[in-house]
């Protein structure tokens, strides 16, 4: 799945309205390298596939992440969850391919692959 | 005959270190256990105490917990008299990537939570999904509200 797409300039003025207003909560996230490229998994319970949005800007990858009401019928007792959004955002190092990232989520865990372009992967030099 | 190496006190290894603050999680726990209604986990190398909300209405409660990334199958939830408790332990999963930032927290976690009235044990339901685990727990017949009615004579 390939929902990396760059936003159109109007859409991302709304969006920054909206997030001045807006209260979030960063995800607890993992980053692990390879020689391929990063990945994040970033922990974001109660959110679905259709309440994730993931951009590229000016070299930024911003995640956000909107969560599903709790559907429960009943009063609120005791509070321990918060029902804030998520969002993050990453400076992308040069390297990475912004043209190819992929997320997915699974459980609550959002995995963002970052691919290295392929210019800068480590490769083997046939002597001729 | 086994031999037990003698050891004195203050004991400078790690283990008997977190082995001493255990025991005074324990003590604390048992010091508050009047006070709070919810435990966490008490295994000193674990900070995970997943976030638990607990609903209410007149024929159940609902808890639901935030345990994203686990397997149905490394979650446990038991219920013993009117204390349900949920644990289970998140595993690092094997990998040949290098470690570049880690934030989550990965190892055992357990919460415990005693309900405020009897539920009937026959008839509670779990499900996870969204990395939420929810668990329904119908009240007992003799917990619920009555309405009674009284005859004016």
């Amino acid at each position: 799945m390939n929902i990396l797409s760059q936003p159109k300039k109007d859409q991302a003025m709304v969006s920054n309205e909206d997030d001045r207003q807006a209260v979030y909560v960063a995800p607890s996230a993992d980053v692990g390298s390879t020689d391929v490229g990063y990945v994040i998994r970033a922990e974001m319970p109660g959110v679905e596939k259709d309440g994730l949005e993931i951009s590229v800007d000016r070299g930024e990858l911003l995640i956000l992440g909107r969560r599903k009401p709790i559907e429960v019928t009943g009063e609120l007792i005791y509070r321990e969850i918060r029902p804030h959004d998520f969002r993050r955002v990453y400076e992308l190092a040069p390297s990475i391919d912004s043209t190819k990232i992929t997320a997915n989520i699974d459980q609550g865990i959002l995995t963002v692959a970052l691919p290295k372009a392929e210019t800068v992967k480590p490769r083997k030099i046939a002597v001729q | 005959m086994q031999i037990v190496r003698y050891r004195h006190y203050p004991q400078s290894d790690l283990s008997a270190a977190l082995e001493r603050l255990t025991n005074m999680r324990a003590e604390m726990d048992r010091v508050f256990e009047s006070t709070s209604s919810f435990s966490g986990s008490t295994d000193p190398l674990s900070r995970w105490n997943p976030a638990v909300n607990v609903y209410q209405d007149k024929d159940r409660f609902t808890v639901v917990v935030e345990l994203p990334g686990l397997k149905k199958e490394e979650i446990e939830i038991s219920l013993h008299d009117d204390t349900l408790t949920i644990a289970g332990e998140r595993k690092r999963e094997e990998s040949s990537e290098q470690e570049f930032l880690t934030e989550r927290l990965y190892g055992k976690f357990q919460r415990s939570l005693t309900l405020p009235t009897a539920v009937d044990a026959e008839k509670v339901k779990a499900s996870y999904k969204d990395g939420l685990l929810r668990v329904e727990l119908p009240k007992a017949e003799e917990a619920k509200p009555k309405q009674i009615e009284v005859a004016l004579k």
